[in-house]
């Protein structure tokens, strides 16, 4: 007997016999004889608890998994979250919980999805937001097929170059697939080239423009009037914002996006190696219908108490079929659920006080790289949020392999001079000044022998 | 579960000052975001909620006991393989060690989560009989649209550009033709016979019309009705003499393990959820995960990042010696692109390792028949009282078409709501569509005799009450924190926010 | 039981068309309302737009299906009915009194492929 069978041998004999049925084997007769697989699966034996602790426990020493001071970001930070986080989320009626389609039975998650969707809507400014995606790319690949679909004579999507390109990635990956054009707005300095982007604009035919903010680089960009020459050929401004940031920054509402997307990573999910994170989307009341994935709604129940349900539902997959918005059918519930109890805890003040910590950690630690004289600013003059790029005089990978030796993630690189940094409030002025100090130390001759 | 409804949104129990976080005050303030121009900053501050500690503490919990999970108990949802949720997975997936990871690190300081990412990749492969795993996408419905993405890539490569249609069997669930969809494909339905299997003759017929055009066709096996589809072999032999590929949605893989693999059918690409036959949690919803395989001559058509294995042999200065180590392809041109930003929901990969590791190879060829056997069980000792439209055997789930009596009205969403009183979560009902009154149900391998028989004898008692008392039934639940809700109220004025929701009163 | 008004002209996904000299009003069958059940929502195109026969034009919406709306004839559309924009379920409570869209016909000779009444009846059953 296997832990997790709990079939006796007698159990077995009365429930073939109900069944008509000699050997457990004859339930799948009816499989033609040459679909059967009829020898072991080659794959290790059962693991004991204590066995497979011991694995897990060899596959996460030093040697094998060692933990960084994290610099880095590029669409995954390492922000603080409250012990109460997951806690809660451990709790098993939302953990082992199905898709809330009873409603009677499935309160919790429907309460919790509603106030997430309140959440969103409000950090973005947006009308509405759904129950949440698989992540920040897909959500913004989502937004790129909504523009499309949405456009009556349009030739293409722009994509800012100051997307993320993992993003663009799947962008352009779904746009193919799916069979439209993307084109790419070049930038200058790190930020989108108005000019070029003035050009694609008066050649008409725009379904909708994606861009970023902060962008990649971490550059907070300068957006005005951006979205009124969109409009003007009913284009969809989409804007992929990172939400903890928008404690501070100007909303995608504010700077007249129809769609705002992006990855809600930063608000209290652990990075774990990039995933599970959970996608937002959030758009304008009269997109409501062309928005992908599940909502909930406000209703009543026939006691006459408020109660929550999933609603709009025939814009989805298994109503419509192949003219559903999506083919999406889940959410990321339980990483929205993370976010919900994150932003209750944090609130109004909490938020506003990691966006301000993240960025003077930034800016101190940009300081004081551009002080050693062994960097210089990759976009001079460019305003930046917790993130920013700077270039190294000397070979970057054994600048970076010596961080990694002293225990620190000192950044991305991200072109052979170019190194992209972050800093969370998480990040102490001691770590900052012990980077700073395994920097300053580092002579770049010896490493290059 | 409660049975009275804890109703407070977080909103409301906010209160100006209060806060539920700490944080560090000894840091350099030298720079403030006032340096960023009013241009970039937002007008007014967020509504977020102002709550103390333990009022958000209490808050979720209560919404918890609104709840119903597969730790609450019996939860029959046909097509969703709700399986229970492995404890010691849970323990496995939250190590620091990993939660810490960003995963952009070098490849050298996280061997250890390469391992097993490059371990799960193979062993699905054996699982499936396939060849390659990429474990990219986070759900089943985005594994089909990769599967569907790598199908279109190997036409592509081949120049066959004009393979456009995507055959899928009328009784297919309404993700396939909507992942076909947004693959930009065409959706040409196959037939179904009565008994719900796949119309040979009528396949045979579309393919002759229009093979040179056929990308592939999707197929569910067992099928939707949980029904073994008996001419799979004929049918992948067909299309892929039209030159189309097999596509196998992974949705009912339960069923199979240790009795029959995906690839040996004559598949060519697949989806499997993770969140179904691999044991992780639905979490209301997600996060899933469904890896997608493909069979030997597809593999450079994943997308990217994955993982690969590498053995590099040196010349030690006394023996030589091997290093075995793991590496990351973030892409190449083959590869059809990518479907996310990092390497997919790594947590949930996690737990189905663990799944696997703790089973072994002998445990995991007992999961098919136990869940086949619960559900053949079932069926026999229900199909008194619920109409069994199609007799014979089933895999891992049956479906009924209603009560055989229904003279008294009621119907499949009655006796479903009024399982919720007895402490089941309900059946998948209405769907498939074949039939008027679909009940399916999905009882997996981890459900007692005890179990299965107290939920036997609370439907028959249910069909009972329905000629006894149908009033009882058709206004159920009544044991339940709310009562039936007017979805037509929520469609028609949609208030999907607090603001909206405090707008409007 | 469905009703079938006499004197407009029906196609074969439930659309009917009430013609006024070079005008038509379009709107969804009786018979159709009550197979969709509650409408929640009716997706109409705007004034001055194209509509083509046999291409759809919109959709009608309720909790649990969603139907598009094809066009039985080709036009250009001179007035959408707005009072569907709040109260989308006047098409439950009469469905031939509020049509959908009011069409300035381009070729009325489409219209003799449409049904009657009593041939509309005959696919319904």
């Amino acid at each position: 007997m296997f832990k997790y069978f709990p079939h006796t041998e007698e159990d077995l004999q009365e429930m073939l016999k109900a069944t008509g049925v000699e050997s457990i084997h004859n339930l799948f007769d009816d499989i033609p004889e040459p679909a059967r697989f009829k020898r072991d699966y080659n794959l290790p034996e059962a693991l004991s608890e204590t066995d497979l602790r011991l694995f897990f426990n060899q596959l996460t020493a030093p040697h094998n998994t060692r933990q960084l001071v994290c610099f880095a970001g590029a669409g995954c930070y390492d922000h603080y979250a409250p012990s109460v986080v997951q806690n809660i989320i451990q709790r098993s009626e939302f953990l082992t919980s199905y898709t809330p389609y009873q409603a009677e039975i499935s309160q919790g998650t429907l309460h919790y999805i509603f106030e997430y969707q309140s959440m969103i809507a409000e950090l973005t400014g947006m009308d509405i937001a759904n129950a949440s995606m698989y992540d920040g790319a897909t959500a913004t690949a989502e937004a790129a097929i909504m523009a499309w679909g949405n456009a009556k004579k349009a030739t293409r999507v722009l994509v800012s170059e100051t997307l993320d390109p993992k993003i663009r990635r799947v962008v352009e990956t779904y746009a193919h697939f799916n069979g439209f054009p993307i084109k790419l707005v070049p930038a200058v300095n790190g930020a989108i080239d108005r000019n070029a982007l003035d050009q694609e604009l008066a050649e008409g035919g725009v379904a909708g423009l994606i861009v970023q903010q902060p962008n990649y680089y971490g550059i907070v960009e300068d957006y005005t009037g951006i979205a009124d020459k969109i409009h003007e050929q009913k284009g969809i401004f989409v804007v992929n914002a990172n939400p903890s940031d928008l404690a501070i920054l100007k909303t995608p509402a504010e700077w007249g996006a129809d769609v705002a997307v992006g990855e809600g990573q930063s608000l209290g999910i652990p990075m774990t190696f990039g995933g599970p994170g959970v996608g937002y989307m959030a758009c304008t009341e009269k997109l409501m219908r062309k928005l992908p994935g599940r909502i909930v709604g406000q209703t009543l129940d026939n006691r006459g108490q408020r109660a929550f349900v999933l609603t709009l539902q025939a814009r989805e997959q298994h109503i419509r079929r192949q003219k559903a918005t999506s083919n999406i059918c889940s959410n990321q519930s339980l990483m929205a659920l993370y976010v919900t109890i994150y932003l209750s805890l944090m609130g109004k003040e909490g938020l506003r006080e990691v966006a301000e910590m993240s960025y003077a950690g930034a800016h101190c630690l940009r300081d004081k790289l551009v002080a050693t004289g062994k960097f210089k600013d990759t976009f001079p003059g460019q305003p930046f949020f917790n993130e920013f790029c700077v270039d190294y005089e000397g070979y970057l990978d054994a600048l970076l392999d010596e961080c990694t030796a002293n225990g620190y993630l000192a950044g991305i690189k991200i072109s052979e001079k170019t190194l992209m940094l972050a800093v969370t409030e998480q990040r102490s002025p001691e770590e900052i000044d012990e980077l700073v100090d395994i920097i300053q130390q580092f002579k770049t001759e010896e490493a290059e022998v | 579960m409660n049975r009275t409804l804890y109703g407070n949104l977080i909103f409301e129990l906010s209160k100006k000052g209060r806060k539920g976080y700490s944080l560090p005050q000894d840091y350099d303030r030298t720079h403030t975001t006032a340096e960023l121009p009013e241009a970039l900053r937002r007008k007014e501050a967020a509504r977020l909620p102002e709550c103390d500690e333990l009022t958000v503490v209490r808050h979720y919990t209560n919404l918890s006991h609104n709840n119903f999970g597969v730790n609450d108990g019996f939860y029959p949802l046909g097509s969703c393989t709700m399986k229970y949720n492995p404890i010691i997975n849970e323990e496995i997936a939250g190590m620091k060690a990993f939660a810490g990871l960003h995963p952009l690190q070098p490849a050298v300081t996280c061997q250890g989560a390469l391992e097993v990412y490059y371990n799960l990749q193979q062993s699905l492969a054996e699982l499936a009989g396939l060849s390659e795993f990429t474990l990219n996408p986070c759900a089943g419905a985005h594994g089909e649209l990769t599967g569907l993405m790598v199908i279109r890539a190997y036409h592509e490569s081949r120049g066959d550009s004009g393979r456009t249609k995507v055959l899928i069997p009328d009784s297919a669930h309404g993700t396939n033709p909507a992942s076909a969809a947004v693959c930009g494909l065409e959706v040409v339905e196959v037939k179904s016979l009565a008994d719900g299997t796949v119309d040979v003759e009528h396949l045979r017929q579309l393919l002759n019309e229009m093979g040179g055009e056929v990308a592939g066709m999707m197929m569910t096996n067992p099928n939707t009705l949980g029904i073994f589809e008996p001419q799979v072999l004929e049918i992948t032999e067909m299309v892929h003499e039209a030159g189309g590929l097999m596509y196998y949605d992974g949705a009912n893989l339960n069923a199979l393990l240790g009795e029959c693999r995906p690839g040996d059918m004559g598949f060519d690409v697949m989806h499997i959820n993770l969140h179904k036959t691999f044991s992780t949690p639905h979490g209301g919803g997600g996060p899933g995960s469904g890896p997608v395989g493909v069979r030997e001559g597809l593999e450079q058509f994943l997308p990217t990042p994955r993982v690969n294995k590498v053995v590099v042999n040196y010349d030690g200065d006394n023996e030589p010696y091997e290093w075995i180590g793991y590496i990351i392809d973030w892409g190449t041109d083959s590869s059809l692109g990518s479907v996310g930003s990092f390497f997919g929901n790594f947590a949930v990969m996690l737990k189905a390792y663990a799944y696997i590791l703790s089973l072994g190879s002998e445990n995991i060829k007992q999961v098919g028949p136990l869940a086949t056997l619960n559900a053949n069980y079932i069926k026999e000792c229900l199909k008194g009282d619920y109409l069994l439209p199609i007799g014979g055997l089933c895999k891992h789930e049956v479906v009924f078409d209603g009560l055989v009596d229904k003279s008294s009205g009621v119907t499949t969403m009655d006796v479903a709501k009024r399982l919720l009183d007895y402490g089941y979560h309900a059946p998948t009902i209405y769907f498939p569509l074949l039939f008027h009154e679909s009940l399916m149900i999905e009882p997996t391998e981890n459900e007692s005799k005890e179990t299965i028989d107290a939920f036997i004898d609370v439907m028959h008692k249910i069909a009972e009450e329905a000629k006894t008392d149908p009033e009882l039934v058709k206004t159920a639940p009544h044991n339940t924190p709310i009562g039936r809700v007017d979805d037509v109220l929520a469609a028609k004025q949609p208030v999907t926010t607090y603001w909206k929701s405090i707008a409007d009163s | 039981m469905a009703k079938f008004e006499e004197g407009l002209r029906y196609s074969e996904s439930h659309e009917y068309i009430r013609v006024e000299g070079e005008y038509g009003y379009i709107g969804i069958s009786d018979y159709a309302q009550h197979a969709l059940g509650n409408v929640v929502y009716v997706d109409m195109p705007e004034v001055d737009d194209e509509v083509t026969a046999g291409e759809e034009f919109g959709a009608v919406e309720s909790v649990k299906a969603a139907s598009d709306l094809i066009s039985p004839v080709s036009g250009t559309v001179v007035e959408i009915n707005e009072a569907l924009e709040d109260t989308p379920e006047l098409l439950n409570e009469d469905a031939f009194a509020n049509w959908i869209i009011k069409v300035k016909l381009s070729d009325p000779s489409e219209l003799d492929k449409l049904m009657d009444a009593e041939a509309y009846k005959t696919i319904c059953n």
